[in-house]
């Protein structure tokens, strides 16, 4: 589903990506831990079309990133293109970024109605199904600012969904919540897998890596220092950093 | 432990009389107050000055009184109505536009933005409404088409360009900068979250302007553009120069012939203060509105306010707390309600 070969991004003189390889098959759960500044928001943020990348090949469904292939070239694509291909990409933010002035409804009918320009009934109907999904079925009418933030989450979780993504993409989805509400943050990312999701999720949740993940990732400086299944890459790392990192955050 | 011991006997014990912190300052205050009112009263309505020999009421309100509702007054009115939101409108879309311009990642389109700007803001609003005025000395006619190309429409400004046009044009281009700050602001004060994650939903640039950042942006941006509006709404009295009848204009003209200057001003400035309360009430429910979703219980109106003071309790005396209409603990919430928006006056 998603393919990096050699992807490399640099903000001015800063490599921030230096060749990422990695591939995450059809229904698969890849976690990226890593230090801060290490690179995984903007990895995300490339495959999502948010950056540019400078230089490697960095496909999604077959599709490069950025590009659309015929006859043998590569077009740039227009504006038109990008986003309708970050249509089919959920992404949930570590600050959740639910539109404060609509209700978790609309939240949720928005992205389907004005985008794919579904009719508002069937929208309205499916985004209640989502947040009963979700758990938030008694919340539809509520604004984000009288939710939680375990809650709104999972209303950022639905709206992603509501998209009918082939693809989400987390970015610390629980780094902003209090431990207590984690859980249900979790819970619902974890039957999103269950239910053959494709995912990449940068976390530090490594109880959730190391039960929910195909493959787990250690990010450092731009490079992926290590991966593999993630028991055995928590349980005996092979390199130096990755132990360091691991116990550091355990 | 010897501290306690010397406080041990300090807290007397039995039934104690309560005695209120009393404040002279306040009552002191308020007498001051009461007489520079009573005294301003005095003089606006119920004093006399000699003219021509004779006393006469110093404000001449029969005057006032006579001219308020004519219908002349009343046809200056609507003109200056008519000017406000002309230019208002003209001026809010042209901020939007040029806002968004200013932002924009080509720097030719920002600078075209800022240039604009600078001239606009840069020379008095009279001057411009003047040029426009005379506009049709330098520009006779007016073509629209293919640059340096054939013409597709050609307006004959001598005869389209009326005083009015002129200062609705004018009034329009000039607030358009203004407003094209008081927009940006407000968009710059969205979150970049909202941003991204609206285009992560596939929404297009205009898409995300429209639905996302815009709505939000109101919070900022409606305040100062209902004192542009209280603001136009006066500076509109500017049109009288280029002899639009609007209401200063219409008084002006009425008291050339009757020599009854102050009188007829006086006509002219309770419109503009009808108005003004008018625009401020209106500002204060809009305000309102776009205050959905920010904060989690809306404040109540003055009247929703009055109507639960008055079911609650009547008030304990002048300055006791009760008459503090803001510290009233809403019935039910049982919390004090927040301070966002004040109200209207
Ligand atoms: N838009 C940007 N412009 C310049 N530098 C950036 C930008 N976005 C991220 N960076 C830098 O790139 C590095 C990696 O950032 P990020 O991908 O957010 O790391 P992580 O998510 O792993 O903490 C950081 O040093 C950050 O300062
Ligand atoms: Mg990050």
């Amino acid at each position: 589903m998603v393919r990096a070969e050699g992807v490399r991004k640099r903000f001015g003189r800063l490599e921030v990506l230096r060749g990422i390889d990695l591939e995450v098959g059809s229904g698969q759960v890849l976690c990226i831990i890593g230090p801060s500044g290490s690179g995984k928001s903007t990895f995300l943020r490339c495959i999502n079309h948010l950056e540019k990348v400078d230089g490697g090949r960095l496909s999604v469904a077959g599709h490069l990133v950025g590009y659309r292939h015929q006859g043998g070239k590569l077009y740039e694509l227009r504006d038109r293109e990008v986003c309708a291909r970050r249509a089919e990409i959920g992404m949930v933010f570590q600050h959740f970024n639910l539109f404060p002035h609509m209700t978790a409804l609309d939240n949720v009918t928005i992205g389907p109605v004005r985008v794919k320009g579904e009719d508002r009934s069937t929208a309205a109907a499916r985004a209640r199904q989502l947040l009963e999904r979700v758990g938030l079925g008694d919340k539809v009418d509520a604004y984000p600012r009288q939710l939680s933030g375990g809650q709104q989450q999972r209303v950022a979780i639905a709206r992603a969904l509501g998209m009918e993504p082939k693809l989400m993409l987390f970015d610390e989805p629980t780094s902003a919540l209090d431990p207590e509400l984690v859980g249900e943050v979790l819970d619902v990312m974890r039957s999103l897998a269950l239910d053959g999701m494709t995912m990449i999720v940068v976390t530090h949740e490594i109880g959730f890596a190391r039960e929910v993940g195909d493959t787990l990732v250690f990010m450092d400086r731009g490079l992926i220092v290590e991966s593999g299944p993630p028991k055995q890459v928590l349980a005996n790392p092979a390199e130096m950093r990755t132990r360091a990192f691991l116990s550091r955050i355990l | 432990m010897a501290a306690s011991d010397l406080h041990e006997d300090t807290v007397p014990s039995g039934e104690l009389q309560v005695v209120p912190v009393r404040h002279p300052g306040r009552w002191v205050a308020a007498a001051v107050v009461l007489v520079l009112v009573a005294m301003l009263v005095r003089t606006l309505f119920f004093s006399h000055v000699m003219r021509g020999g004779r006393p006469q009421e110093r404000f001449e309100w029969h005057i006032i009184d006579q001219y308020f509702f004519t219908s002349e007054v009343l046809k200056g009115l609507l003109v200056t109505l008519e000017l406000t939101v002309l230019a208002m409108a003209g001026g809010i879309l042209l901020g939007v536009v040029l806002a968004v311009m200013r932002m924009s990642p080509n720097p030719i389109v920002a600078g075209a933005a800022w240039v604009y700007i600078w001239f606009f803001r840069g020379t008095p609003v009279l001057v411009q409404l003047l040029f426009w005025y005379n506009a049709s000395y330098i520009f006779p006619s007016f073509t629209l088409g293919v640059p340096f190309g054939p013409a597709l429409v050609h307006i004959n400004l001598n005869a389209t360009l009326t005083p009015f046009i002129a200062a609705s044009f004018g009034l329009a281009l000039n607030e358009g900068a203004y407003m094209s700050e008081i927009v940006r602001a407000g968009i710059l004060s969205v979150d970049e979250g909202q941003t991204e994650a609206a285009q992560a939903i596939g929404m297009s640039r205009l898409m995300t302007l429209r639905l996302v950042v815009l709505p939000q942006a109101m919070r900022v941006i409606i305040p100062p553009t209902g004192n542009e509006t209280i603001s136009m709404l006066k500076t509109s009295s500017l049109a009288s120069v280029v002899t639009v009848k609007e209401v200063l204009y219409t008084v002006q003209l009425i008291y050339a012939q009757n020599f009854k200057t102050i009188p007829l001003l006086m006509v002219a400035s309770l419109w503009y203060i009808i108005v003004t309360t008018v625009l401020m009430i209106g500002q204060y429910y809009l305000e309102r509105h776009f205050a959905r979703g920010s904060v989690r219980q809306l404040p109540l109106t003055p009247v929703q306010r009055l109507s639960r003071a008055l079911r609650i309790r009547p008030a304990e005396g002048p300055f006791g707390p009760n008459l503090d209409v803001d510290a009233i603990t809403v019935a039910g919430s049982g919390r004090p309600h927040g301070g966002e928006g004040g109200g209207p006056l």
